[in-house]
């Protein structure tokens, strides 16, 4: 490595780099200070400050015993309620978008072109746009108020971005493949599962990442469309501050916080790599 | 019997005519070669045959059907690609039997089959690696193994060499050549390469413009092409083309290059006397022109004529020599040991019973 030699330029560099990403990281932080500290210590001294004694209780308190609109069990049901959403809305808009971008990518037909410009034009319309249309969608279809309605719309607005991202990549196999797999007999879903889904790992490392945080995160909709116990943990940490509005209790609120935060935040200490890679990849070499 | 009639084909691509009214029949066992500069329609009307891309109008017949209508997998097919077009994820075998998973061949028959093909190509230490693993002749071969592998009514490759380096293009190309004379399919084979042409076809169809523009053997494509496009397309260096004014010596014809101290007179066959008193554009192979000790045979006398060099290039083998003849340039190609200086004129050996005349408007040959 060669070494650079220690300007005044390069070390005015550093110190906005790391007063940037100090004022980045600060919310955190403070969340992760205060899921360990006590009401009363919270409420003492400033919402800013070092845990005088480690409150890991609030932990349980939030996962499984904290009141939340006169439900006294925490936000470990919403957690699921997230799962049971995230999950399949997840594996089935990647596995809709990646077929649906490989016959836009790799199989002419007519029209072709349209149909990819309406499903782009989904991943620009704004969700408040698409919330009365949705919630008329779920009652005309029976299922206002559920978690399938949810995964529902997940699934289906999910698939702009899928179907763009998977399009992109597949654009990069080179039609030759896709001929010689034509005269040697395969048809439409032979040629996917046998020779494109086995050069789609990178981009479906990406789709599913996405799809995980995104859903996983989505607020709009979740706190819209469902109510009570049928709500997502994003929805139902909404639900916990306002039932405890008159007597703050930032301890739990925090480490609820980093509770609901944890699912994505791994998926990415763990997807992140693949992620990068994975945008900048192509399918063949 | 015909193996394969392509009739009126034509096919636009919006407004551009990319085959304007292609007709060949192509008998079985032949090696037919469609060559011509890249963008000539050659590789549509690959793909037409194959059943890629759907002509515009008029009809293929494979072994006496109709296949107009029929998907390519059902043509009894089989097409090596440029790019190999190997399957990444599956291993050389199961590349190589990839189509006969599709059409349910059961396992055993698989396993002979390749157990066959890979003997033939000498691919068998290959069978279970990947095609990334593979060197660029390496992927050629099991391209060609699993064309060879189905044993189709008609081969297909789409310029299959242009992508391995000098050395190894040639072997390859004897060894699809001796290939076809050991298995005596019927080939299509495309290429922009006039080389590969000439040495591995039975016929050539030499294309341009949408046009097949002559559809003949080798020799005749060579020594008699069909025009002027022709003419200077195949051959390396290509065929000279100057144009003459005939006139007529005695019973015999002369060909009249350039006007004034630069005029040159070359005394043609008795045959083209008939001519006498046409422009044309005169054709002669840079291998008609020789050094002055050259003799074109045992009681030919040779025509001699004195020019000044321009340039030359030695390649070894024989040496190509610029030259001016009557005012216009000219190759030629000698000895390599006869050293020519450019500026020096020198004294050259002409074989004229091997000229071409073309008409210089339509550019066709008429004698």
């Amino acid at each position: 490595m060669r070494e650079v030699p220690f300007t005044w330029t390069r070390g005015l560099v550093y110190i906005v780099v790391v007063l940037l990403a100090a004022a980045y990281l600060v919310p955190l932080v403070v969340v992760v200070l205060n899921s360990l500290r006590s009401a009363q210590e919270i409420a003492q001294t400033s919402m800013i400050g070092w845990p005088k004694t480690w409150a890991f209780g609030n932990y349980a308190e939030a996962w499984g015993s904290f009141c939340i609109a006169q439900t006294c069990t925490g936000i470990q049901p919403f957690m699921l309620n997230s799962m049971i959403i995230t999950l399949p809305a997840t594996v089935l808009s990647t596995l809709l978008g990646a077929v649906a971008g490989y016959a836009i990518s790799l199989w002419r037909f007519r029209g072709d072109g349209w149909i990819f410009g309406l499903v782009t034009l989904g991943v620009f319309l704004p969700e408040q746009m698409r919330l009365i249309p949705w919630t008329i969608v779920l009652r005309d279809v029976g299922l206002s108020n559920t978690l399938a309605g949810l995964v529902m719309i997940h699934t289906i607005q999910g698939m702009s971005f899928t179907t763009l991202f998977c399009r992109n990549y597949y654009l990069s196999i080179p039609q030759e493949l896709m001929k010689a797999a034509r005269i040697d007999g395969a048809g439409f879903f032979r040629i996917f599962w046998r020779i494109v889904l086995p050069l789609s790992p990178p981009i479906l490392i990406v789709t599913v990442i996405w799809q995980f945080t995104g859903i996983w995160n989505e607020f709009l909709y979740g706190v819209t469309l469902t109510t009570g116990t049928q709500q997502p943990i994003t929805a139902a940490l909404i639900a916990l501050s306002a039932a405890i509005a008159d007597a703050p209790q930032h301890g739990v609120q925090s480490a609820a916080v980093m509770v609901a935060a944890l699912p994505t935040l791994l998926v990415y200490v763990f997807g992140g790599r693949y992620f990068v890679r994975g945008l900048t990849a192509g399918a063949v070499k | 019997m015909a193996a394969l009639v392509i009739r009126d084909v034509n096919k636009r691509f919006g407004p551009v005519d990319v085959l304007q009214g292609i007709n060949l029949e192509i008998g079985s066992g032949e090696f037919t070669v469609l060559v011509g500069p890249s963008g000539c329609g050659k590789s549509t009307l690959l793909n037409i045959i194959a059943g890629l891309e759907k002509q515009t109008s008029g009809s293929v017949e494979i072994d006496g059907r109709a296949v107009n209508d029929v998907p390519p997998r059902d043509r009894d097919i089989a097409m090596v690609f440029q790019s190999y077009a190997l399957y990444p994820s599956m291993t050389v075998r199961q590349n190589i039997t990839f189509g006969m998973e599709c059409r349910n061949v059961p396992r055993a028959e698989r396993d002979a089959a390749v157990a066959r093909v890979s003997h033939l190509l000498q691919i068998e230490p290959l069978l279970n690696r990947k095609p990334g693993q593979l060197s660029g002749g390496q992927r050629q071969r099991v391209a060609m193994g699993r064309a060879l592998v189905r044993d189709p009514k008609l081969f297909l490759f789409d310029e299959p060499l242009s992508n391995l380096d000098a050395k190894l293009r040639v072997e390859m190309r004897m060894e699809i050549k001796q290939l076809h004379q050991r298995i005596h399919s019927t080939m299509v084979y495309v290429t922009h390469d006039q080389i590969e042409a000439m040495t591995m076809a039975t016929r050539i169809a030499v294309m341009h413009h949408g046009l097949v523009q002559q559809f003949a053997d080798p020799e005749t494509v060579y020594n008699r092409p069909a025009n002027l496009f022709v003419a200077r397309f195949m051959g390396a260096p290509p065929m000279n083309t100057l144009p003459a004014r005939l006139v007529a010596a005695g019973s015999g014809v002369n060909a009249v290059v350039g006007t004034g101290d630069e005029q040159v007179v070359l005394p043609l066959p008795p045959e083209m006397a008939g001519f006498a008193g046409r422009e044309v554009i005169l054709g002669l192979r840079p291998e008609c022109i020789a050094e002055e000790r050259r003799r074109f045979g045992e009681d030919v006398e040779p025509l001699m004529v004195e020019a000044p060099v321009v340039m030359t290039e030695p390649t070894g083998a024989e040496t190509v020599v610029l030259l001016v003849l009557g005012g216009e340039r000219v190759l030629g190609r000698l000895s390599p040991d006869v050293r020519l200086r450019p500026g020096e004129r020198g004294r050259f050996s002409l074989d004229m019973r091997r000229a071409c005349l073309f008409d210089p408007k339509t550019e066709t040959l008429i004698g």
